[in-house]
């Protein structure tokens, strides 16, 4: 009796010690080295497995062209970057956002491609006081009612890009439209930008679940059906390509002119090949502007990836040289965050726009080309730069943005 | 397990439970307490779900429905500015139970895999649902930017705070799922498991008996959802997917099918091997996956069941 | 008029894909009792072999070919090595071994083919446009529709007309007694597995050149596929036949009509994000309501006791 006891009391001890030990050790697995404020860390939050991993491994290609640029070094700092794959899932790039502020502690955090992540990753973003930097989505209510004084855009607002293209569709006297976009935050910022411009009658809408459904036979018989003038598409990353090839194997191609934004780019071309040739689009950034920075950018980009960037890219290599300048600005001091902010609403940093300003709500004001998909001399597919559409354009949402400075 | 082994195991439990925020604080390691956080939340979940499919047989491949109608009552409220728990968490409650009580009333009429099935399409429906709702985010999920409020009497946004009271809420419902297993309602679960017939021979209503523990569990899993929705301030439809009732199941089964402890210890290992390999290798899924395999093959009654064994 | 014949055509062609994959579900599960959440996974893997065979051989046919192969030989070697040792423990046990071998299978395709996934470009002569009695279609959908009928004819041939037809037959109706009777039992499981992962591989294989092949395809069709043997009838090839066919028109015609239908009250974002919800949920109260009301399914295997 005494002997069971003493047994059960040893058992529970070891199994007591065992537990503490196993948490312990968990713990330990958990850990984040020491660190004195010594290097600039900065968390990467992208799509890096799935169809469309492409655009995420642009947009890291892009972040780490700058960084080579700027020696991975900012303000005397040497820069430490950690990347999390969101599997463009918002809830996962949730986890990663809160897992890089948590357990990396990070200075800044970058990338977001897709709206809908940004929109559920934001608040963690905010409440830790940790600068956001946006390469991409620019979601309409971020630059409305959600505005921050922790988060700038690198890129632009959802709406205008597509406002843009309502502009040039008015330009070509195009008469009536169907829209087909994904059923998600950017999808319906985009149909609501074309809308916005164009003045003429919008014959059909059709909204596709995203990001699952790649088959678009449903969505393309109705617009055969419908016979508009011209169609309006917005399908990012592996979903354009397949649009395309749809688009043609319905025999629309030769029938019905096509317009997107962000689905012919230098990301997908290499998918749609020729069938894009002579697609129309537009953008904020194109291959051949004329300034310094973007001239670099895009030579030392093809250098060494021997491929041409896209937009993508381009958005995240200003990402980086934004943060940068915030860096500088406080010699390093990275406590200094009011004076960090301050050094970037200034926007006073080499970016490949050229002309780069910061409206109320921490969004680019710049301008917007039509852009047209060519081949190079060398045979290359690339895009090429038709006419300024808006200059200094600025977003509609700052109004309901109540930051002020 | 009545021995005083298992009391042991018990308060070893609870003590190391107690003190993760300690370690966390002491230790500067944040993420435990998110960690943490999450087990004790699912946990919940887990011990609603072991009650009807470890002691009543009852393999429901739709349970993380209730974690999504309980976590969508909180972040839908919370959208139209109401965010008092005092009004969310019952309303939460008796939601679960409604569904419960009209999909029970339909499902229990199946057994077997077909119960499997029909659970399944109940969860399907709803997670459809969510993902209808445009003005509720649909599938993008909806922020939550206020946690409940409990009057002023409490602070969830404290992370300490919430994380008592999460383990609060687990220690009640451990408490509440033992007491209950071993009541005669309970016997009377437990023996419609084994033969129904003979339940039902005996002249005992088990119909009604099953409904009122699948009630019972689909309440507790609602509380759960509750709370993860204030943890992780966001809701989706992603909550309710069959892959993770899928994923409620295997916390069962690898803690100890039908007993008390099990679903917590199986939630605990579950997600502590998942961070821990995870942080190993990229692809830990298939060692992971593999380990499922193994155990299904060998399995001889879970983690719990293990323990029990060092009294031999 | 004609794009509601286009539509019903869609939604016939979507059904025979979930034909092709409900067929060897329902076999696995009326004749060895198994509960296979891992049937995906061999949806998956079937179109990973299609677009790798059809690169390296530049052809598709040639690709297909291989791929079914491999996923047959893949099917054999699963049911020998895991699957095998599952069938006498319950159900609880199945839901665990092929819910780990969905989470095996998926980072599996990950190291061997790269996270990004693959495409399955089609040859130009699926390309095309048909018409159809003044209906324009696309080729490639007819040649699915095309196989799916094929498929299903064969194993019409196969079921009702052979000695393994007959074997199976008898299996789904009752397993005992055929193992009694001294039919080599093993032999004729590791058969149905294997023609039951065959079927998934062509299934996945068809769906690639339209869907982008990568990691956790399986997962959403799969669950249709449960629901279409359900409707059918658990171990009855026909019953799965009607049944895809049902829910493939429904969740097709569902998709585009209920848009339209809503958009009278809803604005259109919403009437698109609320149909396809909508047209889903339809097909699950169909399956539930099946269950309540006739749990053997509406075309059950005969002599069936559950």
């Amino acid at each position: 009796m005494e002997d069971r006891r003493k047994y059960l009391k040893h058992t529970a001890a070891v199994i007591g010690t065992r537990a503490a030990a196993v948490l312990l050790a968990a713990a330990a697995v958990f850990s984040t080295s020491a660190m004195a404020q010594q290097k600039v860390r900065i968390g990467f939050v992208n799509t890096f497995s799935g169809p469309n991993a492409s655009i995420g491994i642009d947009e890291r290609d892009g972040f780490e062209i700058a960084l080579d640029h700027l020696g991975r070094k900012m303000g005397g700092l040497e820069v430490e970057m950690f990347y999390e794959d969101d599997q463009q899932k918002p809830e996962v790039g949730k986890q990663g956002t809160e897992k890089l502020i948590q357990s990396q502690k990070v200075n800044f955090l970058t990338g977001y491609n897709w709206s809908n992540v940004l929109l559920a990753s934001l608040k963690p973003a905010v409440d830790s006081q940790t600068f956001l930097i946006s390469g991409n989505a620019g979601p309409s209510q971020i630059a409305g009612e959600l505005c921050s004084p922790y988060f700038f855009s690198a890129s632009w607002q959802n709406d205008q890009t597509p406002m843009a293209l309502g502009e040039v569709l008015n330009r070509k006297a195009v008469k009536s439209l169907y829209i087909v976009s994904p059923n998600y935050a950017a999808g319906k910022d985009m149909a609501e930008g074309v809308k916005r411009t164009f003045k003429g009658q919008v014959v059909g809408e059709e909204y596709t679940r995203w990001p699952g459904q790649l088959d678009f036979s449903a969505e393309l018989s109705k617009v055969r059906a419908a016979k508009p003038e011209a169609v309006f598409v917005f399908y990012p990353g592996a979903a354009g390509a397949q649009f395309f090839q749809q688009y043609n194997q319905a025999g629309l191609k030769g029938q019905i002119p096509l317009y997107s934004v962000y689905t012919t780019d230098a990301t997908t071309l290499g998918q749609i090949k020729e069938l894009a040739l002579g697609t129309l689009s537009t953008q904020s950034w194109v291959q051949d502007l004329d300034n310094p920075v973007s001239k670099r950018f895009v030579s030392d980009f093809r250098k060494k990836h021997k491929r041409y960037p896209s937009y993508y890219s381009a958005q995240h290599y200003d990402a980086a040289m934004l943060i940068n300048s915030a860096v500088v600005a406080v010699k390093g001091d990275l406590s200094k965050k009011d004076a960090m902010r301050d050094a970037m609403r200034k926007a006073d940093f080499p970016n490949t726009r050229g002309t780069f300003k910061f409206n109320s709500n921490h969004f680019p004001v710049q301008n917007f080309y039509l852009q047209e998909v060519v081949k190079d001399t060398e045979g290359n597919l690339t895009m090429k730069t038709v006419e300024t559409v808006f200059t200094g354009h600025k977003d509609l949402f700052s109004g309901k943005c109540s930051m002020t400075w | 397990m009545t021995s005083r082994l298992s009391l042991a195991l018990v308060i070893g439990l609870l003590a190391a439970l107690c003190a993760v925020p300690l370690i966390a604080k002491v230790f500067g390691f944040a993420f435990l307490m998110t960690l943490f956080t999450r087990i004790v939340i699912l946990a919940i979940a887990a011990v609603s779900l072991n009650f009807i499919l470890g002691y009543g047989g009852m393999i429901s491949l739709g349970h993380a429905v209730y974690i999504g109608i309980g976590g969508y009552t909180v972040g839908i409220l919370a959208y139209h500015g109401i965010h008092s728990a005092f009004v969310q968490w019952p309303l939460a409650l008796l939601l679960c139970a409604l569904f419960a009580f009209i999909t029970g009333l339909l499902s229990l009429r199946t057994r077997g895999v077909y119960f499997l099935m029909i659970t399944l399409a109940f969860a399907q429906m709803i997670y459809f649902l969510t993902v209808g709702l445009e003005k509720y985010g649909g599938d993008d999920g909806l922020t939550i930017h206020q946690r409940s409020t409990v009057g002023g009497l409490l602070n969830l946004s404290d992370k300490e705070t919430f994380y008592y009271v999460c383990l609060a809420c687990l220690v009640l419902c451990v408490i509440l799922a033992w007491r209950m297993s071993l009541s005669h309602f309970g016997m009377v679960v437990r023996g419609s498991r084994s033969n129904d017939r003979r339940m039902q021979a005996l002249g005992l209503p088990t119909y009604w008996y099953r409904l009122v523990a699948f009630v019972v569990a689909g309440v507790m899993c609602g509380l759960a959802g509750v709370l993860l929705a204030n943890h992780t301030d966001f809701i989706s439809p992603e909550m309710l997917s069959w892959t993770r009732s899928g994923d409620l199941i295997i916390m069962v089964v690898v803690g100890g099918v039908g007993t008390v402890l099990g679903p917590v210890i199986g939630t605990t290992a579950y997600l502590v091997l998942e961070q821990a390999m995870s942080g190993i290798s990229e692809h830990w899924q298939i060692g992971f996956g593999l380990l499922l395999v193994l155990m299904s093959i060998f399995r001889r009654g879970g983690i719990a069941a293990l323990l029990s064994g060092l009294r031999r | 008029m004609r794009l509601f014949v286009e539509q019903c055509l869609n939604g016939i062609q979507f059904g025979l894909l979930l034909f092709l994959l409900a067929a060897g579900l329902t076999l696995v599960f009326g004749i060895m009792d198994l509960v296979n959440l891992a049937h995906g996974s061999l949806y998956m893997v079937g179109a990973y072999f299609a677009a790798t065979f059809a690169r390296r051989f530049d052809s598709f046919v040639l690709g297909l070919l291989l791929a079914l192969v491999a996923a047959l030989l893949l099917g054999i070697v699963l049911e020998l090595l895991v699957v095998r040792r599952l069938y006498p423990r319950d159900h609880l046990d199945h839901v665990l071994a092929t819910f780990g071998l969905i989470l095996f299978f998926n980072e599996g395709a990950r190291l061997v083919w790269g996270v990004a996934g693959l495409t399955l470009p089609l040859p130009p002569f699926l390309s095309s446009v048909v018409d159809l009695f003044g209906v324009p279609y696309p080729a490639y959908r007819l040649a699915i529709i095309t196989v799916g009928l094929l498929v299903a004819v064969f194993l019409y041939v196969l079921v009702q007309h052979t000695r393994v037809g007959m074997l199976i037959r008898a299996g789904a109706a009752n397993r005992e007694m055929v193992g009694a009777l001294g039919v080599n039992i093993k032999l004729l499981y590791t058969i149905i597995f294997g023609v039951g992962a065959c079927l998934a591989g062509l299934a996945g294989i068809m769906a690639a050149p339209i869907l982008t092949v990568q990691v956790g395809m399986g997962e959403s069709i799969l669950i249709l596929a449960f629901v279409v043997i359900v409707i059918g009838g658990i171990g009855s090839v026909r019953g799965a036949f009607i049944a895809a066919l049902i829910v493939g028109v429904i969740d097709t015609v569902g998709r585009a009509y209920l848009a339209d239908g809503l958009r009278l009250i809803l604005n259109a974002a919403a009437a698109s994000t609320a149909a396809p919800a909508l047209s889903s949920m339809l097909i699950y109260l169909m399956m539930a309501a099946v269950l309540v009301v006739r749990p053997e399914g509406l075309f059950p295997a005969p002599g069936v006791r559950r």
